[in-house]
């Protein structure tokens, strides 16, 4: 699903370059759930942006689902972008002033879906998550834990390849994360392929393979004995 | 661009940013009341300037002499030109097809006009009865001169009406009583208003014939005055006028043997030449006030472009989630320009509407001098409502642009 080789990325900081990755190679297959670890500073965020085509390499190939992500311009990108990405953020990055329905039906209507569709599909993913009785709630009217629920099914939306999850669990209490990390396991078990940034191990342990980032280079990539978050909520 | 979800995202903005929208939506509502109100008073000046050119006929030429500044033909200049009887009548039947009304004039300037214990001095003009036509002026009572009176030497008069003011106290009826002029009885057979106001109306019009006997001045004219027909077009007209103009002058030039590069002997004023002076100058006026007024609606959209900036700033991480869920710059450009068109457009029609609205119930109310009836008319309004979307539209162009140019990987970055 996901191929990158070789990958650079510096960054101009003044008169000093920031050499942030050093040469990525790594390669998901669909349906896998991979945690990045790292320390901050370690690049995994950096990563995850050219993942999700926010940023762009130096240097380097990156290949999503067969489709070479290279030289985009911004209008591609956007495309590719509500095509085969869902964005989970630390941070929900709900819009304030829009309804958790109308969160979730964003990507929709950026892909010109009719209002009547995009309010049906929208239901059914907030019922999938477990919140079709707040879809009419403004996100400062929910809880952490559904917010980011509320994200989590706005990033499902469009059906995209790969969810790219940044921290999911960074601004959660314990007991949510689990509970956010049972949904996306669920989510994982439905055949989809999900990349989880985080510098918490039992947060990584629940994924299927962790890889592990230290100053631009990947200094472990195995696979673990899945934790499942049910058992610890 | 005009589908159903824009309307409902720049309606949430809207709502979710009350204050600062109306505060906006002033500024520019403002700018395009000003620029109403500049171009009704505008409308309004020309109508006041208008009323004080209605004095006399818009299209009155009129003929006076002075001396000679030119040697001509041996004669030496400083030479008197004199008009006579013969000069008025002579390009009466020269240019017979061209005039409409005409008249010559014999006037003394201050003239003791009395009836019974009450005088006064006044002007007093001896004229043919077309100069009724060639000052503007209306009958209250009685009639005007006529031609009769001018062939029997009638010792009648029409006075003015500040003139009836002054000598019949009591509101005495002036009709068909005697009044003395230089001691010489006239009868009165009319009271005339002119629009000129009191100034106009302090004169005494008595036939032509008649004062050149009593004043003793034989053959001899003061001036001739003279309209041509009425043009439906200006400039049409002022052509036609001037070229006139041009051959009387030649003409009376010649029979005076005066030098044709003589410009004191013989003087005509046009006033269609004063009244393009005069349109000219409206049309100056005109353009000053809609620079003064497209300046305002100027500041109006500098300031919603620096609000719709702020907005954009303050949107930055929405404009960043979107972007990262799929938004094309091009509707992040829409979705801004949508919104700053749409408050530009709302405000400036109620602006508009508050302006004409105040036009149109205080209009009416304002004659003060050169300032009459300020109306906008319709074109007007459909130009300015023009100016308030292109306004928006440029309002709004900056901040879209800067919108688009947001990179969703820094507007999403965590604090």
């Amino acid at each position: 699903m996901i191929e990158i080789k070789d990958l650079h990325k510096s960054y101009q900081t003044g008169a000093t370059s920031l050499h942030v990755l050093k040469g990525i190679n790594f390669n998901v297959k669909e349906g896998e759930l991979v945690s990045i670890m790292g320390s901050s500073g370690s690049g995994k965020s950096t990563l995850l942006n050219i993942l999700g085509m926010l940023d762009e390499a130096d240097a380097g190939s990156y290949t999503l689902d067969n489709v070479p992500i290279k030289n985009l311009n911004e209008k591609i990108a956007a495309q590719y972008r509500n095509k085969f990405l869902g964005f989970i953020f630390q941070s929900f990055n709900l819009i304030g002033y829009k309804s958790a329905l109308d969160n979730v039906g964003m990507p929709l209507y950026y892909q010109g879906m009719k209002r009547k569709e995009r309010v049906e599909r929208s239901m059914a993913y907030l019922e999938k998550v477990g919140l079709a009785d707040w879809a009419s709630h403004l996100p400062n009217e929910l809880s952490g834990g559904q917010k980011q629920r509320v994200a989590i099914a706005r990033a499902l939306a469009s059906d995209p390849k790969v969810l790219l999850a940044d921290e999911p669990t960074g601004a959660l209490d314990t007991k949510t994360s689990y509970e956010v990390m049972d949904l996306i396991q669920g989510i994982n078990d439905e055949g989809k392929t999900i990349l989880v940034v985080t510098h918490e191990e039992d947060i990584a342990h629940m994924t299927k393979r962790i890889v592990n980032l230290k100053d631009g280079v990947i200094i472990d990539d195995s696979f673990v004995n899945q934790v499942r978050a049910k058992a610890n909520v | 661009m005009f589908s159903l979800e824009r309307w409902e995202e720049i309606f949430e903005t809207i709502r979710k940013n009350l204050l600062r929208t109306i505060l906006t939506g002033i500024s520019v509502a403002s700018g395009i009341f000003i620029l109403v109100i500049l171009l009704g008073v505008g409308e309004g000046m020309q109508n006041g300037i208008e009323n004080q050119f209605q004095n006399d006929a818009a299209n009155r030429i009129s003929v006076w002499t002075g001396r000679t500044s030119v040697e001509y033909k041996g004669l030496n200049p400083g030479r008197r030109i004199q008009l006579k009887n013969d000069d008025y009548s002579f390009t009466e039947k020269k240019f017979a097809d061209e005039l409409e009304y005409k008249s010559a004039l014999y006037r003394i300037w201050g003239s003791l006009v009395s009836y019974k214990k009450e005088s006064g001095s006044y002007r007093v003009e001896g004229v043919l009865p077309d100069y009724q036509f060639l000052e503007g002026e209306d009958m209250i009572k009685g009639r005007y001169l006529n031609y009769n009176d001018h062939q029997k030497y009638s010792k009648v008069a029409v006075i003015g009406k500040k003139v009836a003011l002054d000598l019949f106290k009591n509101k005495e009826d002036a009709i068909g009583k005697l009044i003395e002029i230089t001691g010489i009885n006239f009868k009165v057979v009319g009271v005339y208003s002119d629009p000129g106001g009191e100034r106009e109306e302090a004169r005494v019009f008595i036939p032509l014939s008649t004062s050149q006997r009593v004043f003793n001045a034989g053959n001899n004219l003061q001036g001739l005055a003279f309209t041509l027909p009425k043009q439906d077009n200006f400039e049409e007209a002022l052509a036609i006028s001037t070229n006139f103009t041009e051959k009387l002058k030649d003409q009376l030039k010649r029979s005076h043997t005066v030098a044709p590069s003589d410009e004191s002997a013989i003087s005509i004023n046009n006033s269609l030449e004063n009244a393009k002076r005069i349109y000219d100058m409206m049309n100056m006026i005109k353009l000053f006030f809609w620079g003064v007024g497209i300046a305002t609606i100027l500041a109006g959209v500098i300031g919603v472009s620096n609000i719709m900036l702020i907005i954009v700033k303050e949107r930055t991480k929405e404009i960043g989630i979107r972007k990262a869920l799929g938004a094309q710059p091009f509707s992040i450009v829409t979705m801004v320009l949508h919104e700053s068109i749409f408050v530009t457009t709302i405000a400036g029609f109620l602006g508009l509407l508050g302006g004409l609205i105040l036009l149109e119930f205080v209009g009416p109310m304002v004659q003060i001098e050169f300032l009459r009836n300020p109306t906008v008319n319709f074109n007007v309004a459909i130009t300015t409502l023009i100016i308030l979307v292109l306004a928006g539209a440029i309002a709004g162009f900056f901040p879209a642009w800067r919108a688009a140019r947001i990179k969703p990987i820094i507007a999403l970055r965590d604090e």
